[in-house]
Order: C-alpha cells, then sequence, then structure tokens
C-alpha cells in the first residue's frame, strides 16, 4: 500500500510491503539508512525515530499505519553539511566507536535535551535505559551528553 | 629532523583524536554490510539444522524451487567440490554433507527478489533427518567411549604442560571447582553481506569481518575459485569482539551470486544471529593452588575442560591460551595443566575477547581469594607479593621482560578513589526501578582481580601485517594515503593509523584508504594486536618514504621541509612487518611461545540486596597497562566498553543452552548492559613503553574484560558471603547460596579423559 | 494485509466487527515483534492509534483510562495511583513507553503484563465495547490464560476503570537487569483506607495475574486492628507472615528468566517489604 507522511520536513511517499515496519520502510524504501536494524524487537534502540514528536523504535511501527504522520530520523539533524551539537559532541568525547548504536542515541538524546535541557546523570541515564552500546561502556557518550548540555546553558 | 615537523603537527600520536569515520557515523551515512545495496541485487537466506545431532537423509528443494522470486536454492549437492573450511582445522562443508552437527548448521541457501520470498522458500525445502544421540557435556564427549561427532574423534586439542615440580610442598592448599557460562558477543551490527560476481567467472565480497586475507583463504578453495578471483572488500563494521573471526556467511553468498549470476546480499536477524556465530568457550576449570605460609605461591594444578561445540574454530588457540594463563600473572614456580576441549554438539564456539585467558582469570582469581582467606591475609597483599616481575617466568616457563608492570598495576588499581558511601538516588540500588528496597537488605561489598594475556598470535603463528603508504601532492599540497587490510571494528585502527602517519611524515592531511585485498593481509582485528601490528607496518612504511624523501632531498639540494618540491612525482612504498619469532608451544618448556603480554586489574563495588539477590554494580576501578596510548580517549573507550561486557558476563549475559538449543536468542532475553547497569569507571592508563612495539604501545583491547569478572563476582562475594563459583551470577545463586557443581569427578592437573562420574 | 486507519471508535468497531482477520494495531510493541520475527502475520490490521475517544483519562473519585494512554501518560499525568506510575516506570524503555499502551497490555493479556497486577489490585474493570454494546468485566475476571481473555474476537478495550484507592500502594518488579526486563516476579499491594480493602496481584508468577485473598484477608486484619485511618509499623512477624501468604498464592514456574523457588522467594521478601512500606503511608 502506498504511504504518504513527512520525513525531516519533507513530504514522501512510498510503496510499503505487507507488514513492513516504519524502519524497514525507512531504509528500503525511502534510502534513509541511518537508522539501523539490530534486534527487530524494540530492545536496542538503534532504531530510534521521532513520530508525531515522541520518541519510538521504528521497528516496532507498522508503516502501513503511518500515513501523514511526521518523522524525524538522525539523517534530520544535520543539514546544508552543519552537524548537530550532538553529533559534534559525541566526537569530540570519542562517544563513537563501531556506530552502530550512534545514530538511535543520537535521537534518543536530542528527545531528552528537548524536553530537559539541563538533566542529571541519573536523567541522562534513564533517557537512555533503551539504547544498547556494545562497544563503549556508555561513559563516552554521558559525557558527551552532558557537554551538550552544559553549552547549551553557556 | 622530524622532531620539529610533529610540533608543528595537530593529530599525532600520543593525542585523542577525532575517528576519520566519525561524522559519517554520527550522521548515519556510514555504510554498515546490513546497509548495502546494490542494484537487482536479490536477497539470501539460511536453511539451518533444526536437531543438535543427525544424519541427513534426503533434502527435497522442488517446491522452493518452484516459487517464481526464487531464483536459486543451493544445498551440499550443489556444492563446486568436497572441501572443507575452519580458521584452524578445515572440519566443516560451507553446507552440511552427511550430518549436522549443532542446531542452527546451515543446510541449504536460497537467493529470491525479495527478504520474504527467500524466507517463505526456506519453509518449502524438506529435509528428511535421521536424529542421532547428541553429547551436550564437554567432559562426556571427551571420554573414550564417547560417540564421535567428527570423525577423527572429540578432542580438538589436549595440552597438558608441566613446570618445575607439580607436587612440590606447600604449606596451605586450596581448591575449587568453577564454571564459565557460554557467552555472546552480540555485537550490534548484524552479519551481513553482498556479493557481486564479476565478469571473469570470480567475484567480489563486500563483507564486515575481523580478517579479510583468512576469510579470503577459506572462501576461494570452496568456491573452486584461484584466490585472485575472490576480492573482499570491508564493508563498515557494527562491531567484532571475535564473532566475525570465523566465516560465517561468506561462503553462502559467493555460492549464490555465481549460481544467480546476479549480486546477492544477506542479513541475520538477531535470532538467526545467534545461531550464526560462534560463542566464546563454556568452561570447566578444576583448580588446586598451594601456597606458603607468607603467601608466596607454590605451585598451580589445573584442569581446563573447554566446550568446542560442533565445529573446532579458533578453539585450539583458545585451549592453548588457556593453558598458558592459567595461573595468573604471578610468580608460580611449580605446575600442572591439563587444558583440553571437546566437540560437542552445542553450538559451535571460538574467538571472544579474552580468547581462554577470561575463564581462567575467574578461576584462579577465585583461588586467589580463597588462599588469601585461609592464610589471613589480605587479597591485594597476596596479588602485589606474588606479582610477575621482569625476568620472571609464566608457567610455560617464558620470562616477561620487555614491558611487565603487574606490581604498579595493582598498585595503582588498588589507590583509586573507592566510590562514596550511599547512592544519590533510590532508583541507584539493586532493581532500579524496580522499586523492591528503600535500602533494606543492601549490602555494599568490594572486590578485587588481576588478569594478564598474550598481546598479537603466539607459538609460531605468523601474523604478518602488510602497510603500503603513498605520499603525493595535489592541488592542497602534500597528501599521503595509508592502505592496509587491517579491519576497523569499532576499536580505532583506523584512526591509529592517520595519527602514526602523520607522525612520522610530519603532515596532517593523511587519509586511510579502505581496507581491501588489493594489499597483504594485516592479520586479524583480535588478540589486541592491531596496535602493535597496524602500526608497526604503517610506521615502517613511513620510513621507506621518509628515507626516499632524504635522499631526494640530499640529491636535489632541496631542503627536507619544502614537501612540495620533492613531491613532483609521487613516493609509494610497500612493507610487510613481522613481530619477533614465537616458538611453538612445547608443554614443558618454551622460552619464547608469545609475542608479549598485557596486564590490567579492576577493582569493583557493588550494592546487593540479600533479599532479592539482584546485584548493583556501583563502581568499577581499572589500571590498565597499555605500553603507549596512542590515543588516549580511544584507550578509555576500550576499558570502559570492555568493562561492560566483563560486567556482562559477571551478572546478567548467557546462552542458555537445553540439549543444544539456544532458549534466549533474542536481545530479550540475552541481556546486555544498559546505561543503568553501567556503572562509572575510574581508570589509570600505565604506560611502560615495550621495546619491541610501536612507540612501546602493546595493545588495550582485551584486558578489561579479563579481570573485571572476576573482580565484580569477587566484591559479591565480599558483600554476601556466597561462594559463587560460576558466572554469570544468578539471584539464585545469591539467595540460596548455590554452588555450581560438575557431575565428574575431576582431581586438577590431571586429564579429564577417563574421569568417572560423581 | 490491509490496513484500515480509524478515524473515531465507530469506524473502529464496524471495521472490525465485519472484517473476522483483523487485528487491533495501537501502539505495536506486542503485535509487530510477531510480525518481524514472521511468527505472525495478520490478514488486516485495524489501527486505533489515533482514536481520541481511546486517549481519555478522567479522574474525580473515580478513574476512568482510556486503552490508548501510554505508559509516559501513567508517569506524567494524575491518575491518582502511585502503583500504576511505579509500574510504569519499569516498563521497557522510553521509547517503549512512549508506545505502548494500558489497552495493549490488557489486549495482550500477558502475565508478565506490567501494569495489569496493579490493575488486579486496584479492582479495576475493563470496559470493552463491541457493535453489539458495552461490556464491563472485573480485571480479576478478564484474563483466562497466558495471553488469553474474555475478550471476544470483535470486541475493542476502550478503557479500564477504577475508584481511586488513596495513596497507600506499590508496585515492585524484580529483574535482572535494571531497564528493559521482563519480570521475573511482581507484586502490586494496595491498602484502601477508605473502602478498608487491601488489594494484591502477582505478575509473571502463573498462568494470570494471581490475587493473593489469604495474604489481603491478613494484612486487612492488621489494618483494622490499628484503624484504618493510622499508619502502621508492622511487626517482623506480621510482615514475615503475610509475605509467605503472599508467595503461597503465586503458581509459579521454571523458565529461562526464572526459577519457581526463586519467584516464591522473592515474592515472600516482596511481601514483606510492601507491606511495611504501604501501612506507613496514611
Amino acid at each position: 500500500m502506498r504511504v504518504s507522511l513527512t520525513v525531516n520536513g519533507e513530504k514522501r511517499a512510498a510503496e510499503a510491503r505487507d507488514g513492513e515496519s516504519l524502519l524497514t520502510f525507512l531504509r528500503e524504501e525511502l534510502e534513509l539508512s541511518g537508522s539501523k536494524n539490530a534486534c527487530e524487537q524494540g530492545e536496542c534502540g538503534s532504531c530510534s525515530v521521532m513520530l508525531d514528536g515522541a520518541l519510538v523504535c521504528s521497528c516496532l511501527v507498522l508503516a502501513g499505519a503511518c500515513a501523514d504522520k511526521e518523522v524525524e530520523t538522525v539523517e534530520g539533524l544535520s543539514s546544508g553539511g552543519k552537524m548537530h551539537p550532538l553529533q559534534t559532541a559525541f566526537l569530540k568525547a570519542g562517544a563513537v566507536q563501531c556506530g552502530f548504536c550512534t545514530p538511535g542515541l543520537i535521537v534518543s538524546a536530542n528527545a531528552l535535551l528537548k524536553a530537559n535541557p539541563e538533566p542529571s546523570d541519573a536523567e541522562i541515564r534513564e533517557a537512555l535505559s533503551g539504547n544498547i552500546c556494545r562497544c563503549t561502556g556508555y561513559g563516552k557518550i554521558l559525557e558527551a551528553v552532558h557537554a551538550v548540555a552544559q553549552g547549551a546553558r553557556a | 629532523m622530524s622532531v620539529t615537523m610533529r610540533q608543528r603537527v595537530r593529530g599525532t600520536v600520543g593525542e585523542s583524536v577525532e575517528r576519520p569515520d566519525g561524522a559519517p557515523k554520527v550522521k548515519g551515512e556510514f555504510r554498515y554490510a546490513s546497509d548495502l545495496w546494490e542494484q537487482g541485487m536479490l536477497h539470501g537466506a539460511t536453511l539451518r539444522s533444526p536437531h543438535a545431532h543427525a544424519r541427513i537423509v534426503s533434502i527435497d528443494t522442488a517446491k522452493a524451487r518452484a516459487l517464481p522470486a526464487v531464483r536459486a536454492v543451493l544445498t551440499h549437492e550443489d556444492l563446486p567440490n568436497e572441501e572443507l573450511y575452519g580458521l584452524m582445522k578445515s572440519d566443516q562443508y560451507p553446507l552440511a554433507r552427511g550430518k549436522v552437527r549443532f542446531i542452527g548448521d546451515p543446510v541449504a541457501v536460497v537467493a529470491a527478489d525479495d527478504a520474504q520470498a527467500a524466507r517463505d522458500a526456506l519453509k518449502l525445502i524438506a529435509v528428511t533427518y535421521e536424529p542421532l544421540p547428541a553429547i551436550t557435556d564437554p567432559i562426556a564427549a571427551l571420554q573414550p567411549e564417547a560417540q564421535p561427532i567428527h570423525d577423527r574423534g572429540n578432542v580438538i586439542d589436549a595440552i597438558h604442560l608441566v613446570h618445575g615440580d607439580p607436587h612440590a610442598e606447600a604449606d596451605v592448599e586450596v581448591s575449587g571447582e568453577y564454571e564459565v557460562g557460554m557467552q555472546d558477543q552480540a555485537a550490534l551490527g548484524p552479519e551481513a553481506g553482498l556479493a557481486i560476481p564479476d565478469e571473469d567467472g570470480g567475484v567480489t565480497l563486500h563483507i564486515a569481518t575481523q580478517w579479510l586475507h583468512e576469510d579470503l583463504r577459506q572462501i576461494a578453495p570452496c568456491l573452486g575459485l584461484p584466490e585472485e578471483k575472490v576480492r573482499l572488500v570491508m564493508s563498515g563494521v557494527g562491531g567484532a569482539f571475535g564473532a566475525r573471526e570465523d566465516v560465517t556467511l561468506q561462503i553462502h553468498l559467493c555460492l549464490l551470486a555465481l549460481a544467480t549470476k546476479r549480486p546477492v546480499r544477506m542479513t541475520y536477524g538477531r535470532e538467526e544471529s545467534f545461531y550464526g556465530h560462534v560463542h566464546r568457550h563454556p568452561a570447566w576449570l578444576f583448580y588446586t593452588h598451594g601456597a606458603k605460609k607468607d603467601g608466596t605461591l607454590v605451585y598451580v594444578r589445573a584442569t581446563i575442560a573447554l566446550d568446542g561445540g560442533g565445529y573446532a574454530s579458533s578453539s585450539p588457540a583458545v585451549i592453548a591460551n588457556a593453558a598458558c594463563f592459567a595461573a595468573g600473572p604471578y610468580r608460580v614456580p611449580n605446575a600442572e595443566v591439563w587444558s583440553i576441549g571437546a566437540y560437542t554438539n552445542n553450538p559451535p564456539t571460538g574467538a571472544m575477547r579474552g580468547f581462554g585467558a577470561v575463564q581462567t582469570c575467574f578461576a584462579y582469581e577465585a583461588q586467589m581469594d580463597k588462599l588469601a582467606a585461609k592464610l589471613e591475609m589480605d587479597p591485594v597483599a597476596l596479588r602485589s607479593k606474588n606479582a610477575l616481575k621482569d625476568g620472571d617466568e609464566i608457567i610455560t616457563s617464558q620470562p616477561v621482560v620487555g614491558s611487565e608492570p603487574v606490581s604498579e598495576v595493582i598498585r595503582r588499581t588498588n589507590a583509586l578513589p573507592l566510590p562514596p558511601a550511599g547512592r544519590a538516588s533510590n532508583v541507584e540500588l539493586p532493581g532500579g526501578a524496580g522499586n523492591l528496597t528503600l535500602g533494606e537488605g543492601v549490602v555494599r561489598g568490594v572486590g578485587f582481580a588481576a588478569g594478564f594475556k598474550n598481546v598479537c598470535y603466539s607459538h609460531g603463528f605468523d601474523d604478518p601485517c602488510d602497510a603500503r603508504v603513498r605520499l603525493e601532492r595535489d592541488a592542497d599540497g602534500p597528501i599521503a594515503h595509508v592502505h592496509t587490510a587491517a579491519a576497523e571494528v569499532g576499536q580505532g585502527v583506523v584512526t591509529v593509523q592517520l595519527q602514526v602517519a602523520r607522525t612520522e611524515l610530519g603532515l596532517e592531511r593523511v587519509i586511510v584508504d579502505n581496507a581491501d585485498t588489493q594489499i597483504g593481509s594485516a592479520g586479524s582485528s583480535s588478540a589486541s594486536r592491531q596496535t602493535w601490528m597496524t602500526g608497526a607496518a604503517v610506521k615502517a612504511a613511513c620510513d621507506l618514504v621518509n628515507a626516499e624523501l632524504d635522499r631526494r632531498s640530499r640529491d636535489r639540494g632541496v631542503p627536507r621541509d619544502r614537501l612540495e618540491r620533492l613531491l613532483d612525482t609521487p613516493i609509494e612504498h610497500r612493507i610487510t612487518y613481522r613481530h619477533g619469532p614465537t616458538e611453538s608451544l612445547n608443554p614443558t618448556t618454551q622460552n619464547h611461545g608469545h609475542v608479549a603480554f598485557l596486564f590490567a586489574a579492576h577493582r569493583a563495588t557493588v550494592d546487593v540486596d540479600l533479599g532479592t539477590g539482584l546485584v548493583k554494580v556501583v563502581q568499577v576501578a581499572t589500571a590498565q597497562d597499555v605500553g603507549k596510548a596512542i590515543n588516549p580517549v580511544a584507550v578509555i573507550g576500550q576499558l570502559e566498553g570492555g568493562i561492560a561486557q566483563g560486567l556482562g558476563l559477571a551478572v546478567m549475559e548467557e546462552v542458555i543452552l537445553k540439549d543444544g538449543a539456544v532458549k534466549n536468542a533474542s536481545f530479550t532475553d540475552y541481556l546486555l548492559p544498559t546505561t543503568l547497569d553501567m556503572p562509572p569507571v575510574v581508570a589509570d592508563v600505565i604506560e611502560h613503553p615495550h621495546p619491541d612495539a610501536p612507540y612501546g604501545a602493546k595493545g588495550v583491547g582485551e584486558p578489561p574484560t579479563i579481570s573485571s569478572t572476576p573482580a565484580i563476582v569477587a566484591a559479591i562475594r565480599a558483600a554476601t558471603g556466597r561462594e559463587l563459583n560460576r558466572v554469570p551470577v544468578r539471584p539464585d545463586d545469591i539467595v540460596f547460596g548455590t554452588v555450581a557443581a560438575s557431575s565428574w569427578r575431576i582431581v586438577p592437573g590431571q586429564d579429564p579423559r577417563g574421569a568417572v562420574r560423581k | 494485509m490491509t490496513v484500515h486507519v480509524a478515524r473515531d471508535l465507530d469506524d473502529a468497531l464496524e471495521h472490525f466487527h465485519a472484517d473476522a482477520g483483523a487485528e487491533l494495531l495501537a501502539g505495536g510493541t506486542d503485535l509487530m515483534v510477531e510480525v518481524n520475527f514472521g511468527r505472525h502475520r495478520p490478514a488486516s490490521v485495524v489501527a486505533i492509534d489515533r482514536l481520541a475517544e481511546l486517549k481519555e483519562l478522567r479522574r474525580n473519585g473515580h478513574v476512568a483510562m482510556g486503552a490508548g494512554v501510554t505508559y509516559t501518560r501513567m508517569l506524567e499525568e494524575d491518575h491518582g495511583s502511585r502503583a500504576l506510575r511505579e509500574a510504569a516506570r519499569t516498563v521497557g524503555s522510553p521509547q517503549i513507553r512512549n508506545a505502548g499502551t494500558i489497552g495493549g497490555n490488557l489486549g495482550t493479556s500477558s502475565p508478565a503484563g506490567d501494569t495489569l497486577p496493579v490493575l488486579l489490585a486496584l479492582d479495576a474493570t475493563v470496559a470493552l465495547r463491541s457493535l453489539s454494546g458495552e461490556r464491563r468485566v472485573p480485571v480479576r475476571d478478564y484474563m483466562t490464560g497466558p495471553k488469553r481473555s474474555v475478550r471476544r474476537r470483535d470486541e475493542v478495550i476502550v478503557s479500564v476503570e477504577w475508584q481511586d484507592a488513596g495513596e497507600a500502594q506499590t508496585f515492585m518488579k524484580v529483574g535482572t537487569r535494571n531497564a528493559m526486563v521482563i519480570a521475573v516476579a511482581s507484586l502490586a499491594l494496595v491498602a484502601d483506607r477508605s473502602r478498608k480493602r487491601v488489594g494484591i496481584g502477582l505478575g509473571s508468577c502463573g498462568p494470570t495475574v494471581l490475587a493473593a485473598h489469604e495474604a489481603s484477608r491478613f494484612a486487612e486484619g492488621l489494618f483494622e486492628e490499628a484503624g484504618w485511618d493510622r499508619t502502621l509499623a508492622p511487626s517482623e512477624a506480621a510482615r514475615a507472615e503475610f509475605g509467605r501468604l503472599v508467595a503461597s498464592a503465586a503458581r509459579p514456574i521454571d523458565d529461562v528468566r526464572g526459577t519457581a523457588a526463586y519467584r516464591r522467594h522473592v515474592l515472600a521478601v516482596m511481601g514483606a517489604r510492601a507491606l511495611a512500606r504501604v501501612a506507613r503511608m496514611s
């Protein structure tokens, strides 16, 4: 079935296969492969996107039910070659190793900072508890989020 | 002369340089193997055995072939020859022939127009099996009367190591049985690749792997092709930790591409991934330690039984490592170790970060704590007393020389500040938001452990690294390209190459080209070896480039630092770097089986809720010996990430097997630590440069996973008084005091073959 | 697979009634896992995630929570149930909490559903609607087995309702990880001081969520003796006895997440602690 929706501020439309998740729809039909598939069941957060302003796992969203919805993916955070402060902070802090979890983490961290611009360490941990990283042990990721929160404060 | 240039160049060795692949990764533009796409590509899928052990009676693919969207269905009958493959022993057919040996053993592969059609086709392949009795106990598999899983019998390798007089007299003795469960690497990037048939009858394979050339060595014969016709190109890797050291879908993809003459992509889902790659070896370890009254270690006797699963993979090296590192980073004058790995009908096991040294560290560090308790000695003091010093021998008789700051590692770990008492909020208590306690029943404990292993490959295994450096000028000035086949799996070898080239050439504009088989092998991204090996290879290639620049400068009378004038024509040099030779494993005496050693210690602080048995790790402190930190931030990243994996093995990660079937093949029930499980890490990086390593940099990746697990368990023991001889520790073990007991009567230091059941 | 995005509740009911193979889709956190793994492919889906009628939350001594209320809203909005808020906090992750709904928890009807022990302890009622009308089923009668309920094929859960039960309530959940974990065992305890009633719900220790009637009566006895309008500090013996009674109501099994023995043990521990905690609350 044909699905029309807004992705990163742009109207997009494509054929969704039977039972296709929003994640697969974004990656295969809309060629936005920034959101990743690591578990297909909402247990890792690699597929995190914003859907109508709420952070969700796109692997658990049925593409066919997304008509006219608004989706923001990691690709929408950098525009015109300019990186989002979180992206810059992740790089500076050494929070990226294999990077597979990184898009989902950046989307989740962005959702957090929009709702809570000065989160405590505990709040950051709880907000990112749906994003698994296997490489970093999270230390540098937390540093990066703190750095952006402090930078925004300054 | 390069000293002056180095001061002006940014991003050199010793700085925390941003990764060159970082920007694409944070923007979601970096292409992992699962992001590969090619016009007209087909989708592959794999049919796997549902039986742990069975004879294949017949395979009927007619219905699957009849589906309009299906372009190929392959079984062993379609293999071009009867070649076997394997990392160390060639014991596996690309598609099962005759027998299947584990639940998940690949039996057929399909290529179809879309992923769903490929999956539908699998359901239509009818395989008739004759189930055979399955052996899932490795010690049972070792016994002479056990049914052979492979023709050559069930012993993959057996090492009997004897050092000094294993029965020398001691004042005190402690013994124990220990069990290590099966851990999974759980790299987030699933297995994936894309194979494209070439016009010359060959094939190009885009693949996420740890060792391009080793894959090539196994793939080409199975395709019936010469290596020159099989080209491998590194695609983005979503983590490895050992899971990509073996061939998984490489041969399948190439076979399908060649059969259909179309590009074929295959990606494993998470469940299939659990079946599709090797895991860490589960182990039973039986130990006896003897010491003098003053704590001086006298002997270690150990029997280590490793479950190798259905195929050998890198078991021989894991078995050898377990033997070599069986006694810990201590001076042990007498030892006897049997380290033996068995084929079973469990899923195959192989490389995972730590590689045999993890399992033994859990056992010997538990033993050291038992000894300390019996001697009424402080556990850290006991370790310091026995710590290896320069020139001391490990139990293979190899002296540790060059860089071995064991005492310092122990001392500095212990000196790191403990976390503050109490917690900031109730959600930091064991159980977190589960709201189980407001402090009632919670006890804090602290534990300590030290560990070590080799860096680089050992026992005569030649693991050279090729590097090519090309220096030229373009419109913007001098630029260098570095090309190696080193697999960037997240650990940062791509950044190391960048930093080394900048340092040696005195140039910021350096590009690290993508790894492929157009250049010679870099060896595996494993054994913590890439910093040393690829770093040294790139450095050596730069040396040749610099020598030629020196020559041009002299010949032309042009100052050495005027690079644009010296680069009217490019300079390119390729070199093969080898570490010093090592001797093959000799069980009684061996001066140089390993290139060098890495040491680390960990101190863990945990809170345990004695009522529920839940654990919260509050802090892990570590001092680790790296030789030289090429990239300090990246080193910390490796330490913290490795500790997370050690924490996982300590308290939550286990592939649960029942009769050879994985019962928890998903992230719902194979639990990885989240941000709410992983504590802050306090780290102290120790640099004692190794004279043979580039800049003295030895390696980083594995020690964080080796002694972190036993430190956490020791902390839980301190809090609970429980014995805890098994990892991962379960809440049951804490509340009920369950002790894992082997069903076999095994005396430490004796061959487990011929053992009787208790 | 056809997807009908329902415009309003009547539209949803009509489509759902007419199409025997249709399944409801709200947050997708249960259904999509089955679809992604190829375990289940409904022929058609009625998406009800946009229905405003299902998203209402009203509280005025009586709470009516629309089936479409997400766990995030259960955390952030005023429904008066501390235990429900505590349960919502333990569900999955922020991503799951933004999508998953209380209606989904009831629809899936798993004994591990985190809100279900709370709803049982609150003595809540499920409102089901079909084209034939509305039916109200007490939560205690609603679940019939693992992932089975009395909901008829063409019924849509529209809301779940309960009487405000006061402040004295708590929810506890045991899991071997601090986030994204399915309960090994869970316990909801509600001491409704004004109605003089103690409600208990046990999760992940039986084929359905379970009540613990003997434990409830025992606790009611304690409150009666001390005075329902008083806080109290139960003795260690009373706490232990309550815990024992809670555990004895469970029918746990061994599975990959835990053993029956551990579940019984930890239910007793949770029971003892929950009683002490709730008895201190006014």
